[in-house]
């Protein structure tokens, strides 16, 4: 296996006045060429976070750790800010939540696009410019070449998101790290720039990591998905898989939480689950979920479960075997 | 709209224009934000609007709440006209629910304040009998009744948007308007609060208004859909027609676009072709024919009428 990018036992702490915050702890996941993996999980989950420690982009005060953090084998742990920033923009590339924050307003369109060339490849203005036409154009922006010299403010929110896509793929990235690239949206402009994300991402062979919350999103994109839960991967697996079999108690209860349409009954109640996400702040003791898991027994409370492998790419953290979760049935309520 | 009771609450032809200046020599010109909206929600019903941003839906809210005044036409509140009255008669009548739990509640007060403060200000019964008033109603939103003296900060979001609620109904309101209840929240915590507006409407009787641009959400909860688009209403019918058999293209479109959890299925491929059209300046015609693929050369010439049959309402060239 020739994993594009791959992570093992990787942490993020940040210091906070009431002691540590524990943001990531210790997940570990790989990403191979051209596959699509979608993190998961509520706020707070420590998704983004894991976005940033990987484009080494985390806040000053946080302090990343892990055993392997390697991009198409080479280290990224060890490197030098100047080295990491040779390959953030050309290599791997972000596409950040907030089309209207994350684009520069003082800057034309063209400008933003055409400055990730000069820094990367050495170009010349026009080869630039021609490859920044180009990219607009595939994704989706008519009259292109007027595009360029508008300011950010002169779009809208689902042309912005598209400018963003665009200054991404400028040099041709391996991998992709979306970060809640269609929340800001309208569900018709989300619908069409997951579809254009897909149809670029199988052009170019790029791989791809989406976070979101949005399950439905996940199940429509996604190639294999971890589910996050307070900073650990909790379960792991294809989106076949996860979504027709939910291991893990905290995926179930996500799950029954959605409504379908065509599929749960109107007005019918949901199904939740009790209590909130633990502090991530000091340390835990026992599993993560134990005070919100209506199946916890004694030592759920006591002892951390480790990743239970099931088979090559799925797995699940929790005390209870695969045989006993299935005789529990599909619902997490009582 | 049948029965003889008339519906809780009507709207007729209702429009409300704003002066938009478009610099400093070329004078202002009106931008249409709800253009002749004609609806009638019965006792008991709960009406799911939605259409994208920037059509109308929030405008239409704040003149429900009675916030902004009608340029034309007429808001009936159990039959009568909201114009006249005065806006603690009108609040007493229609509560709103807003987004943002975070933004709604003031972060200077407590929890037991903010929910009582409605009974203060309309000075319900005896003061002596608010304090049990609130704790009632924070037992039926279940809340812990040791809120009462936390301050919004201290609470998470699910707590804030049910302290929210308990505000809302306080008053005991016909209807309530729900603008994006659940769109600031988690998945789980969205779960909670939707299963708290269901349970609510069993036991109260209530009426919603249910503004969301979630359409899972409003198929779950809504009995009856009407979609907004450019400030008109471009299609209105009961919810399970509408998820059926949709007849208006843009609606046809929105449902395309929702993305069920059902791994396999990829994303669907919208044909919206350009974008949101700017409301300064609406397409002729049918103002949905830029993006329509079944546009027709009547569309950009004439405004399509109004359809109103036992399928419900549709405002479309297709539809005669």
């Amino acid at each position: 296996m020739n994993a594009l990018l791959e992570v093992a036992d990787l942490s993020v702490d940040i210091p906070v006045a009431a002691g540590e915050l524990h943001a990531v702890r210790c997940i570990s996941f790989a990403v191979q060429p051209g596959e699509t993996l979608c993190l998961v999980g509520e706020s707070g989950c420590g998704k983004s976070m894991t976005a940033l420690a990987i484009m080494d982009l985390l806040p000053k005060v946080a302090r990343r750790s892990g055993k392997v953090l390697s991009f198409s084998r080479k280290s990224l742990l060890k490197l030098s800010e100047r080295e990491m920033a040779d390959i953030r923009g050309d290599r791997m590339a972000m596409i950040f939540q907030e089309p209207m924050t994350s684009l520069n307003p003082a800057y034309t369109i063209g400008n933003q696009l055409m400055e990730v060339m000069f820094r990367h490849r050495g170009v010349g203005r026009g080869e630039a410019r021609q490859r920044a036409v180009f990219l607009l154009e595939k994704v989706g922006i008519r009259a292109a070449e007027s595009r360029l010299n508008q300011y950010p403010h002169q779009l809208s929110g689902g042309l912005r998101q598209r400018v963003m896509i665009a200054m991404a793929l400028m040099c041709e990235p391996e991998l992709i790290i979306a970060d809640e690239p269609t929340t800001a949206l309208d569900v018709t402009i989300q619908a069409q720039i997951l579809h254009l994300l897909k149809n670029l991402q199988r052009e170019f062979h790029m791989a791809m990591i989406l976070i979101t919350h949005d399950l439905g999103i996940v199940a429509r994109v996604a190639d294999r998905l971890a589910v996050m839960y307070a900073g650990q991967i909790v379960e792991t697996g294809t989106a076949r898989e996860v979504f027709a079999n939910p291991m893990h108690p905290y995926t179930r209860g996500l799950l029954s939480c959605i409504p379908v349409p065509g599929k749960t009954k109107r007005g019918e109640f949901l199904g939740s689950i009790p209590g909130i996400v633990p502090t991530p702040i000091g340390q835990t003791l026992g599993c993560s979920f134990h005070n919100r898991c209506s199946w916890a027994r004694f030592d759920c409370a006591r002892q951390d479960p480790e990743i239970r492998p099931l088979s090559l790419n799925r797995g699940y953290r929790c005390h209870l075997g695969p045989e006993v979760l299935k005789k529990k049935g599909q619902a997490v309520l009582p | 709209m049948n029965g003889t009771l008339p519906p809780v609450l009507e709207l007729v032809e209702v429009q409300r224009t704003f002066q938009v200046s478009r610099g400093l020599w070329k004078g202002k010109k009106s931008l249409y934000a709800v253009n002749g909206v004609s609806l009638g929600v019965n006792k008991g019903d709960v009406l799911g609007l939605v259409g994208e941003s920037g059509c109308g839906k929030t405008t239409l809210a704040r003149m429900l709440l009675g916030l902004l005044p009608p340029t034309h036409g007429q808001i009936l509140i159990e039959g009568r006209a909201i114009a006249g009255e005065d806006r603690p008669t009108i609040s007493r009548k229609i509560q709103p629910i807003f987004q943002d739990p975070y933004s709604s509640l003031n972060p200077r007060k407590m929890v037991g304040s903010i929910v009582s403060l409605p009974l203060r200000v309309h000075k319900v019964g005896k003061p002596s009998t608010w304090h049990s008033k609130v704790e009632e109603m924070l037992d039926l939103v279940g809340l812990p009744r040791r809120v009462l003296h936390s301050y919004p900060g201290q609470l998470s979001g699910g707590q804030r948007q049910r302290v929210a609620v308990a505000r809302a109904l306080i008053m005991r309101p016909e209807v309530v308007i729900c603008d994006e209840p659940t769109s600031s929240l988690d998945v789980s915590v969205q779960a909670q609060i939707l299963n708290l507006l269901i349970s609510l409407r069993k036991e109260l009787g209530l009426t919603y208004l249910l503004i969301s641009h979630n359409l899972a959400v409003v198929e779950h909860l809504a009995t009856r859909v009407a979609v907004m688009y450019l400030g008109r209403i471009v299609e209105e019918a009961e919810t399970d027609r509408i998820f059926k058999k949709p007849r208006h293209p843009y609606t046809k479109a929105l449902l395309e676009s929702v993305l069920t959890p059902e791994p396999g299925l990829g994303v669907p491929e919208i044909h919206l072709g350009a974008g949101f059209p700017n409301p300064l300046d609406p397409p002729s015609g049918c103002t949905f024919h830029p993006r329509c693929i079944y546009a027709q050369p009547e569309c950009s010439e004439r405004v399509p009428p109004s359809l109103r049959d036992e399928e419900g309402m549709v405002e479309c060239h297709l539809y005669k």
